[in-house]
């Protein structure tokens, strides 16, 4: 395979590839349940996010941080409040937004070059302008020359990294990812969250990362948002300052432990971990 | 054709084999190219020797022709006779063929009503499932009363049997999608349209195409059905007509024209299949 170095035309596509800024403002979700009730998923949560930040959910399962995903993604109607993304209510997936999900869902009929372009075929766009940085995209995941092979000639880990291609194939100003590393394997996971912030270094755009992982949210995030179950709600607002690009060779630093004890401290406090875990 | 995709799995088995273990290659490769050649001789020689029994059994327990014809007597049959035959084949085929078509038209344009409008499923679903359970060749009969001797009652009964099939099929097919998928569709802005070509519809296909498989051969059996209860051609009249004057060969002419018919029609849905449909495992 041709290594081709050009990316698609910012100029002509996009403009400055930035991050969005996103605002919660007095937001709050429930859901009906089967017998008629209602469930508070998410209660009142007001934040913003600035440009080009990357922002980590961390909690428990069950805590409304997938709800808060969905709800910034547009695929959800908000109960009360709104959100606003550079100042524009959402009401529509935001067309510069890339997903991540927890699974692959790569479609097994379509090559992995054809998964790839699935939003820039739904959006109408280009194809052909668009293969370069298809290319591109599989040589910084370390998939280089897979673009013709199909979903299940890949492993889980390979599968996620086209996932992830895919979401960046627009170079999306809002990238949401929704416990992205949960299903892959330890050694895989490390490699994945290295590559996913040399990836968001070079980009720069705003991140939403879900994750039940303490570790993974401080490697990662500039911010780490703590959520607490029942009704979900912001517990900690956390700024992770320590200098990029993060190593897992610093995770033994005392910062890191500093930031990791914080967060485990906020979860014994509500009796999600207990002291002997920590 | 049931044993088609059996070479192939074999030689990407093989493949990995030979990166592994070079040595041993060319060993492991006639063995994998033995063992391919047998399951494919597999069922072409037993169905040779069955028509070799029966071939030489009729002559050995001394049954007559009136009673059962050997193999060789019906081949004979349908090569000095053949005008006669294909003429009727011809009817029952373009039965056959107009009530799947209607079958396979009608039946996913219900499947999409019942997926798209929970109205519709609700209130038609329960009857379709409830009408699924009356043996429809009982209807011929009636049909005949209703549409008359000629082409349309046996053209309804291919309809009637093939129909349910297709709905189902396609009904689960598109249930079956994860709806994580759609969400992900949604993410990227697709309109309903858009997400059906995708992925819905793609995702469907191969539901879709076991249900026409087996419409196929439900049409042959509807439209002969038809035939034997009052027609003027087609391969089902002509068998009544041959038993009647205790011409058993020509009946088994005949029975071997009708599964000819199916087994054609049956592979060629398959052809399509194999050039729309992707197999999940064909790459595993």
């Amino acid at each position: 395979m041709t290594i081709q170095a050009s990316t698609v035309n910012r100029a002509a596509d996009s403009p400055k590839i930035h991050g969005v800024n996103v605002v919660f403002d007095g937001l709050s979700k429930t859901y009906e349940t089967r017998e008629g009730g209602e469930v508070l998923a998410l209660g009142r949560t007001d934040l913003t996010i600035s440009p080009g930040e990357f922002v980590a959910i961390v909690g428990p399962s069950g805590c409304g941080k997938s709800t808060l995903l969905s709800l910034t993604a547009g695929l959800a109607g908000v109960t009360a409040g709104r959100i606003t993304i550079d100042g524009e209510e959402v009401r529509r997936p935001h067309p510069t937004m890339g997903v991540v999900f927890q699974t692959d869902l790569l479609l097994y009929w379509r090559t992995i070059t054809d998964n790839i372009m699935l939003p820039v075929e739904i959006k109408g766009w280009d194809k052909r302008k668009y293969l370069p940085r298809v290319t591109q995209l599989l040589e910084q995941v370390g998939l280089a020359g897979f673009g013709g092979k199909y979903p299940n000639e890949l492993s889980g880990g390979m599968r996620q990294r086209v996932a992830i291609c895919r979401a960046l194939v627009q170079e999306p100003r809002l990238l949401l990812m929704d416990e992205p590393f949960g299903a892959l394997d330890a050694l895989t996971r490390e490699q994945m969250i290295a590559d996913l912030q040399d990836m968001w270094m070079s980009l720069r755009n705003t991140v939403l990362f879900i994750t039940h992982s303490i570790e993974e949210a401080v490697f990662l995030a500039d911010r780490v948002l703590v959520m607490s179950p029942r009704p979900g709600k912001i517990d900690l607002d956390l700024k992770i300052d320590i200098a990029r690009p993060r190593s897992w060779k610093s995770l033994g630093d005392q910062k890191f432990i500093n930031y990791m004890g914080e967060i485990r401290a906020i979860f014994e406090s509500r009796g999600i971990l207990s002291k002997a875990s920590a | 054709m049931v044993f088609g995709p059996l070479p192939s799995q074999r030689s990407l088995y093989l493949s990995a084999q030979e990166a592994d273990v070079p040595v041993r290659k060319t060993s492991r490769l006639k063995k994998a190219q033995m063992q391919a050649i047998v399951h494919n001789l597999a069922a072409p020689v037993l169905s040779l020797t069955i028509l070799l029994i029966w071939q030489f059994g009729v002559g050995a327990f001394g049954l007559s022709e009136f009673v059962l014809p050997t193999p060789w007597q019906i081949i004979h049959r349908i090569a000095v006779d053949p005008q006669l035959l294909l003429a009727n084949a011809g009817v029952t085929l373009a039965e056959v063929l107009a009530g799947f078509s209607l079958a396979a038209v009608s039946g996913v344009a219900t499947a999409l009503a019942i997926f798209y409008s929970t109205l519709f499923e609700r209130a038609v679903y329960p009857i379709l499932v409830a009408l699924q359970t009356i043996p429809k060749i009982a209807l011929a009969p009636l049909l005949v009363l209703y549409l008359g001797y000629g082409f349309a009652p046996k053209c309804f009964l291919a309809l009637l049997l093939a129909y349910f099939p297709v709905v189902m099929s396609t009904v689960v097919g598109l249930q079956a999608l994860d709806k994580a998928m759609v969400n992900l569709a949604r993410s990227m802005g697709a309109a309903e349209w858009q997400i059906f070509l995708k992925i819905r519809l793609p995702a469907a296909l191969p539901n879709l195409f076991s249900g026409l498989k087996v419409a196929i051969s439900l049409a042959v059996i509807g439209a002969v059905i038809g035939e034997y209860v009052a027609a003027s051609a087609g391969l089902g009249y002509m068998q009544l007509q041959a038993s009647s004057q205790f011409d058993t060969t020509l009946s088994f002419a005949a029975m071997v024209l009708i599964a000819l018919i199916g087994v054609v029609l049956f592979l060629a849905i398959e052809a399509v299949e194999r050039k729309v449909v992707f197999k999940r495992e064909a790459a595993k």
